[in-house]
């Protein structure tokens, strides 16, 4: 016993320090980089860009610049679009901090809302005057015209709406594609993902051919979907099928970086290791967008190659970063659980003995926070191990199938013999209730 | 005093073989109404006769001269002449007169109650059931009464052996529903915990067409007792219990599902809480002795989690994780632990460590194997008792017409002019 604990003490040593040397001739992680918001814009257009500021300057009140910068480029944003409801939000939100040149401007806000009711009632009687005539084609125009212009004004519901009312009108499958766009792009905004689910659906069954970029961009939209339902595999799924074809193209929802992102490290909470090896790492497509994010890259590397301290390094760096993403704040955390422990497991898995300690080290924690993480992991049998808590010893448990079986049997025998006795009881209770009620109808 | 001199020697005259007794019975079923009605100078005649050869004589004028409401001191008279009739009389003999018996050993069991002694009932009434029942599984109305005054005498063990027995006719329902609660208890009483939850549960299940008052005190004890056995209780009932019962059940015990919902939280400072503030209305249920086990099994159990994980941990190390006061208190309950075999390991007290172990048991000894043998006898005997039983209902007349109706819906008093096939 003691020559093997020896024995297999040396080889975790080994293996050990061929991690720990490596390590050193790396580049050394840069820390706690703080987010670039005007390149983190720049990455996106159209609504996304702000309400992906707004959730910055939501999320980051402890960094009075960061924020205020945010705020900036919101309101820059805005006065682009003809949204005022938002820009009255947006501006209450500066409150005056950023100067006189980011107030309130009234006359653009009355000027853009006198513009938006013309339109809307030139629009109202354009559409009017196509349903009269009933031309398909110019109605289903109509519709998603007005659909444009509530997406414009923030009227989100009922852009949806208008979006959805083209459906009937649609003649071929290049307009239903389209509709369907639109109704994601929409419901993404409003957060009803069950919907961007539904017209992904909806957009992958229609019978032409797609093209290579629209089914780019309905994988990431199913992607997100998924995110958001806490499907992480599918999600990881979704994104990692996604086409290098996407490129820019839909930055009003995603940017390609965040495929990667987003994929990543949904792969690498749900994947196992041939999963991550043939899907991730070996996939030449999602290769290009993980280029995009080096971060990324590596980190999915060190946990492939079992470099877990530089791996979690890289993710404690992410985390705040990470933090501020609309899509994925929310999920961080199950993620970043779901990681490490199957980092832990995989630690684990081909000892028969590992040394806590050493354990520890990789893990850059300390022995007893290891021990309560490794307990939950045993009592949720994620590990089959147990834990020498006086020599600090994780020994691995090698179940006893033959034990296992007659245990099992036993139990099923007095389970079978409980349930058949209570249950000719019962029988019997029933019986006798039925003579008494037919011998009183008698 | 002709009527009854005649009587009593009729009784002697007629006790010998098998026409006669069937005879005698008919006459003393003519009589019976004239007995009561002389019940003060019954107790003269009883002497004139021989238990063990004119029982089921002695049993009527017995019963006739017991009809009466009667003091103490006559009570404490008549208890030794039951028991020796119950201990003496011959069965055949009395299970001919099966109520008049059973109404016999109830004035007992009143009588013993009355004079506060329920110990004294015990042995004739345990003689009674076996007099009294045709089989093992056969449940007698005095089954309830025998468990009751056990229960009472605190003679558990006693109580234990006829819960041996597995039970499937009954005469009455309610007799069946006493019989497992009060059951339940006594095995709650000997830490059967095991057989107590299997008897708590039938009464529980059972069918039922309205709440009865029996279920409902059944259920609190199957909640505690399944938190004992087994550290949680499932959350709904299984689907074959009434709908009654899944309707109501929970709303009438409510205390006991939240504190059941307090112990799947682990936590034994916030179950210990629950307990304290809701102490009184367990009280009432005198229920509290039980809660108490409910809290002690938790350390328990969160020692038993332990030797999943760990095979060596310190006593202080127990005692933190479980919530214990001293290294001291968790030696205490480790070695109690170790001594019921409830798990397995080995304390050093050198430097505090308690070493698990594995289960020992390799399924390779022959006690093991002869075990496993007879559970498979036991289960083919029951399969085969299943198969008769599941013949029975389907040549059963009843239950033929039963399904037939319902599933045709017709009603049984046109019964008549459905097809015959029904009918079989």
């Amino acid at each position: 016993m003691e020559a093997d604990d020896q024995t297999s003490g040396a080889m975790i040593d080994e293996i050990y320090a061929n991690g720990g040397d490596e390590e050193k001739c790396r580049r050394p992680i840069i820390s706690g980089e703080q987010l670039d918001v005007e390149a983190y814009a720049s990455l996106y257009k159209g609504h996304t860009k702000i309400l992906r500021l707004l959730f910055i300057a939501d999320h980051c009140e402890n960094n009075q610049t960061m924020q205020l910068e945010a705020l900036r480029m919101v309101y820059d944003e805005i006065k682009n679009g003809e949204n005022t409801q938002l820009f009255r939000e947006v501006v209450q939100k500066i409150d005056g901090r950023l100067g006189t040149n980011y107030g309130m401007d009234e006359a653009w806000c009355d000027m853009v809302d006198r513009r938006a009711e013309q339109k809307k009632e030139k629009l109202d009687n354009e559409l009017n005057a196509y349903r009269t005539n009933l031309i398909k084609e110019s109605i289903r125009m109509g519709y998603n015209d007005f659909g444009d212009f509530y997406y414009a004004h923030g009227q989100l519901a009922d852009a949806f709406k208008s979006y959805v009312r083209t459906r009937d009108y649609c003649t071929t499958s290049k307009h239903i594609i389209h509709m369907c766009m639109s109704a994601i792009l929409v419901s993404i905004e409003m957060g009803q993902f069950p919907h961007a689910t539904n017209y992904v659906s909806k957009a992958e069954q229609t019978p032409e051919a797609l093209d290579p970029a629209t089914i780019a961009m309905l994988r990431c939209a199913a992607g997100l979907a998924n995110l958001e339902a806490k499907k992480y595999k599918l999600a990881a799924r979704k994104f990692l099928e996604t086409g290098q074809v996407l490129g820019n193209n839909y930055n009003e929802v995603i940017a390609p970086q965040d495929v990667a992102t987003y994929g990543g490290l949904c792969a690498l909470a749900t994947f196992d290791r041939t999963e991550l090896k043939n899907k991730v790492i070996d996939n030449l497509s999602f290769r290009n967008f993980l280029e995009l994010v080096p971060e990324v890259r590596e980190l999915i590397n060190d946990f492939y190659s079992s470099h877990y301290a530089s791996c979690l390094d890289y993710l404690g760096n992410l985390k705040a970063n990470l933090l501020l993403d609309i899509h994925l704040h929310d999920h961080i955390e199950t993620l970043y659980d779901q990681i490490r422990h199957k980092a832990l497991i995989q630690y684990a898995h081909p000892f028969v003995t590992v040394d806590l300690r050493m354990m520890a080290d990789a893990f850059k924690t300390s022995v007893a926070g290891l021990e309560k993480e490794l307990e939950a992991l045993i009592t949720d049998n994620q590990i089959q191990a147990r834990i020498d808590s006086h020599n600090k010893i994780l020994y691995a448990r090698h179940a006893d199938q033959r034990n296992a079986t007659f245990q099992r049997v036993l139990q099923t025998g007095s389970e079978f013999d409980r349930d058949v006795k209570s249950m000719l009881l019962r029988a019997n209770l029933i019986k006798h209730d039925c003579n008494l009620r037919q011998s009183r109808r008698l | 005093m002709e009527p009854m001199e005649a009587l009593v020697a009729q009784i002697q005259g007629l006790s010998s073989n098998e026409g006669d007794i069937s005879r005698l019975h008919s006459i003393l079923k003519q009589a019976d109404d004239s007995l009561r009605l002389d019940s003060t100078r019954l107790s003269a005649v009883l002497s004139q006769l021989e238990p063990s050869k004119h029982s089921l004589g002695y049993l009527y004028i017995l019963e006739a001269s017991t009809s009466v409401p009667m003091s103490k001191e006559q009570a404490d008279m008549l208890v030794p002449v039951i028991t020796r009739f119950i201990n003496s009389c011959a069965a055949e003999h009395i299970r001919l007169a099966h109520d008049k018996f059973v109404s016999v050993c109830k004035r007992l069991k009143d009588q013993v109650m009355l004079l506060d002694a329920p110990m004294r009932g015990v042995a004739p009434l345990l003689t009674a059931i076996r007099k009294l029942q045709t089989s093992t599984e056969h449940l007698t109305p005095l089954h309830p009464e025998f468990l009751l005054l056990c229960l009472l005498a605190k003679c558990y063990k006693t109580g234990l052996s006829i819960l041996e027995d597995d039970v499937f006719e009954f005469n009455q329902p309610r007799d069946l529903f006493l019989y497992c609660y009060y059951g339940g208890m006594i095995c709650i009483g000997q830490k059967r915990f095991k057989k107590a939850l299997d008897l708590l549960h039938n009464v529980v299940t059972a069918p039922m067409s309205t709440i009865n008052a029996i279920a409902v005190e059944a259920y609190k004890k199957y909640i505690l007792v399944s938190l004992i056995q087994h550290g949680q209780l499932s959350a709904s009932l299984p689907k074959y219990t009434s709908s009654v019962a899944q309707r109501n059940m929970k709303g009438l015990c409510q205390p006991y599902i939240e504190l059941a919902n307090c112990y799947s939280t682990g936590k034994i400072a916030e179950l210990e809480n629950y307990v304290q503030a809701n102490r009184e209305k367990f009280e009432n249920n005198n229920n509290l002795g039980l809660v108490k086990q409910v809290v002690l099994s938790m350390s328990k159990r969160n020692i038993q989690r332990l030797t999943q994980t760990y095979l060596t941990l310190s006593l202080q190390d127990i005692a933190s994780i479980v919530h214990l006061n001293s290294p001291k208190e968790a030696e205490m309950h480790v070695l109690q632990m170790i001594q019921d075999g409830e798990i397995y390991a080995a304390i050093n007290q050198k430097d505090g460590m308690v070493r698990f172990l594995e289960d020992p048991e390799q399924y390779k000894n022959c006690e093991m194997i002869e075990h496993i043998d007879s559970s498979i006898q036991r289960i083919m005997a029951l399969s085969r008792k299943l198969t008769v039983m599941d013949e029975q209902i389907s040549c059963d007349q009843l239950y033929l017409s039963k399904a037939g109706r319902d599933r045709q819906r017709y009603d049984f008093d046109d019964f008549d002019s459905v097809p015959q096939r029904f009918n079989l």
